[in-house]
């Protein structure tokens, strides 16, 4: 294939994943923004008022950054996992396994569509969060950097989940027993600084913790990480999670017979 | 000569020691019709599967019209449009879009795309259901939109994994002449089904696969040939207690309108016509009692499962 013809079915793949997650917006654009409301209502307002300030910030906006992480992440691995898995389900995997498409055009394709999807989500979620708080945008550059680099990483490993996933209960376990915990222990809502030293230190193991602090960065100017430090580590966990992902497409597990 | 299809010693061992090809070598011209046929769990779709690159081969090659699948699949997987046994397509999307994206897979423009869906679903009579839900259309109508599929991009070889598996017999000849034109047209197909009337109508070529192994691959007319018996069905104008003997032949009285004649090759059914005639018989029709070339399949297969007994005893 030449490389229009390779940008083509990239661009079929991503007009697919978009109109997708479109069509069924009830589903995944709905949702997540009335849980992120009521975040913003109960712990933000009702329970983030008589926390009173975090990391020198009103709680309300110590947690926005977090929780458009949160969006980000879930909404970014939530489209890859249920996306792919279904096609794998419904056996129109074929379609794109027949074709002369090379496998990391079919990668790239759903990649960048649970990226669209965690960057509509996280600019729905950013806009609500402007009805209960004032937002300031301290590095545009490293706001726009974080959050597709943070979609690039949690749609690539969705892509894993949907691989090894045999039923529609297995693209639940990871969301529900790794993603939530990590993500509610990543620095969400509250800074690192508060836990005991074992506990911080135990929170470095914590990828979620990186991408949270270097978006809060970019919003708030403050985090617990250095923002170069956690970047490099959001890239170390892109190129691992790409290089697995090739090797699962390249050797047909869990995909070709 | 560059073979549209070219399958030299291809293994298929699967995780669980299942041994589904052993080895199997075959070679289809360029704008043959082929059918591969043999029993259920023979072989056919797994050397399908493999030709298509849905299944990972064991041992062996696999060329489309010269190009090595695994040193050039790129360019090979460009000539071959496949049409699977099982529906395939995304059950929510729109008939039009399953098609435009298929095309668009194969790096064909959207503009371009569009074109081609048109005038393929308008041949297949599926025009009218354009912007329906995949998952509304009848079974046959499913099978015509994976033909659709499997040609947006022109492919040159065209397989087809029982695609008429369930269709009604109006449906099932319509998709035989279509077939019989792109075929015309240069498009070499290879085709599995069960139904060996279809076979032998559309197939110039053919490979009967059994238990992994190849047992039988020759022109349609060479095979036919081979065929020593055949059993033709008389129906009876009045009922009949008694058959009358025919010297050399063998008559079958199966129901006391019907009876049933095994012709040996080179004998000729006149001389029971005439026998008939002088018994004061008349025959109001007459059929084949199986179509030929099945009753040749279960020669072939029922003899090669009789082999591989005698050779594992």
């Amino acid at each position: 294939m030449s490389s229009y013809e390779i940008y083509i079915a990239y661009l079929t793949i991503v007009r697919k994943e978009i109109r997708r997650f479109m069509r069924i917006w009830v589903q995944t654009l709905l949702p997540p923004s009335i849980i992120m409301v009521l975040y913003f209502i109960i712990f933000g307002n009702l329970i983030g008022s008589r926390i009173g300030q975090m990391g020198g910030f009103d709680y309300m906006q110590f947690i926005v950054p977090g929780l458009i992480m949160m969006s980000v992440i879930t909404n970014s691995y939530g489209n890859v996992v249920s996306s792919f898995y279904s096609t794998k389900y419904q056996g129109s995997l074929e379609e794109m396994l027949v074709s002369p498409m090379p496998n990391w055009v079919i990668l790239a394709g759903y990649v960048t569509g649970g990226v669209a999807r965690g960057v509509a989500v996280g600019a729905i979620v950013t806009s609500l969060s402007l009805f209960f708080t004032e937002l300031e945008v301290y590095n545009l550059a490293i706001i726009i950097l974080v959050v597709l680099m943070t979609s690039i990483l949690f749609s690539l490993g969705g892509f894993v989940n949907a691989v090894f996933a045999n039923s529609f209960d297995d693209i639940a376990i990871v969301p529900t027993f790794i993603l939530t915990p990590l993500t509610y222990l990543g620095g969400v809502f509250y800074s690192i600084d508060l836990l005991p030293d074992f506990w911080a230190g135990v929170s470095q193991f914590n990828p979620i913790l990186y991408m949270v602090n270097a978006f809060r960065y970019g919003i708030l100017g403050v985090s617990d990480i250095p923002v170069g430090y956690a970047l490099l580590v959001i890239s170390v966990f892109i190129i691992a999670l790409f290089s697995y992902c090739m090797h699962l497409l390249n050797t047909g597990k869990g995909i070709r017979k | 000569m560059t073979y549209a299809l070219e399958i030299d010693h291809l293994h298929k061992i699967y995780d669980n020691g299942f041994e589904a090809l052993k080895g199997i070598s075959l070679k289809v011209n360029q704008g043959d019709f082929f059918a591969l046929l043999g029993p259920n769990g023979a072989g056919k779709s797994t050397t399908l599967g493999v030709v298509s690159s849905l299944v990972n081969k064991t041992k062996g090659s696999v060329k489309v019209f010269g190009y090595d699948l695994d040193t050039q699949m790129s360019q090979a997987k460009c000539l071959m449009g496949v049409v699977p046994q099982e529906f395939n397509f995304n059950m929510f999307e729109k008939v039009h879009d399953v098609v435009v994206q298929q095309a668009g897979y194969y790096g064909i423009p959207r503009d371009e795309a569009i074109r081609r869906t048109e005038q393929l679903l308008k041949q297949l009579s599926l025009w009218d259901k354009r912007d329906d839900a995949s998952r509304t259309l009848s079974g046959g109508m499913k099978r015509r939109l994976m033909i659709a599929r499997a040609l947006v991009h022109r492919p040159k070889l065209l397989i087809l994994d029982e695609p008429t598996a369930g269709v009604d017999i109006e449906l099932r000849r319509s998709m035989w002449e279509f077939l019989t034109r792109i075929n015309e047209q240069g498009t070499t197909i290879i085709l599995t089904t069960h139904y060996l009337e279809e076979a032998e109508n559309l197939c110039r070529n053919i490979a009967i696969i059994d238990q992994g192994d190849i047992i039988k691959n020759s022109p349609m007319g060479e095979l036919l040939k081979t065929i020593n018996t055949e059993t033709i069905v008389l129906e009876l104008h009045e009922p009949l207690v008694k058959v009358p003997q025919v010297e050399g032949y063998r008559l079958l009285l199966v129901s006391d309108t019907h009876i049933e004649v095994t012709l040996n090759q080179g004998q000729d059914i006149n001389t029971v016509f005439v026998a008939l005639t002088v018994a004061g018989i008349k025959v109001t029709s007459m059929r084949n009692k199986t179509n030929r070339l099945e009753e040749l399949f279960v020669n072939l297969v029922t003899s090669n499962k009789t082999d591989l007994q005698g050779v594992s005893a």
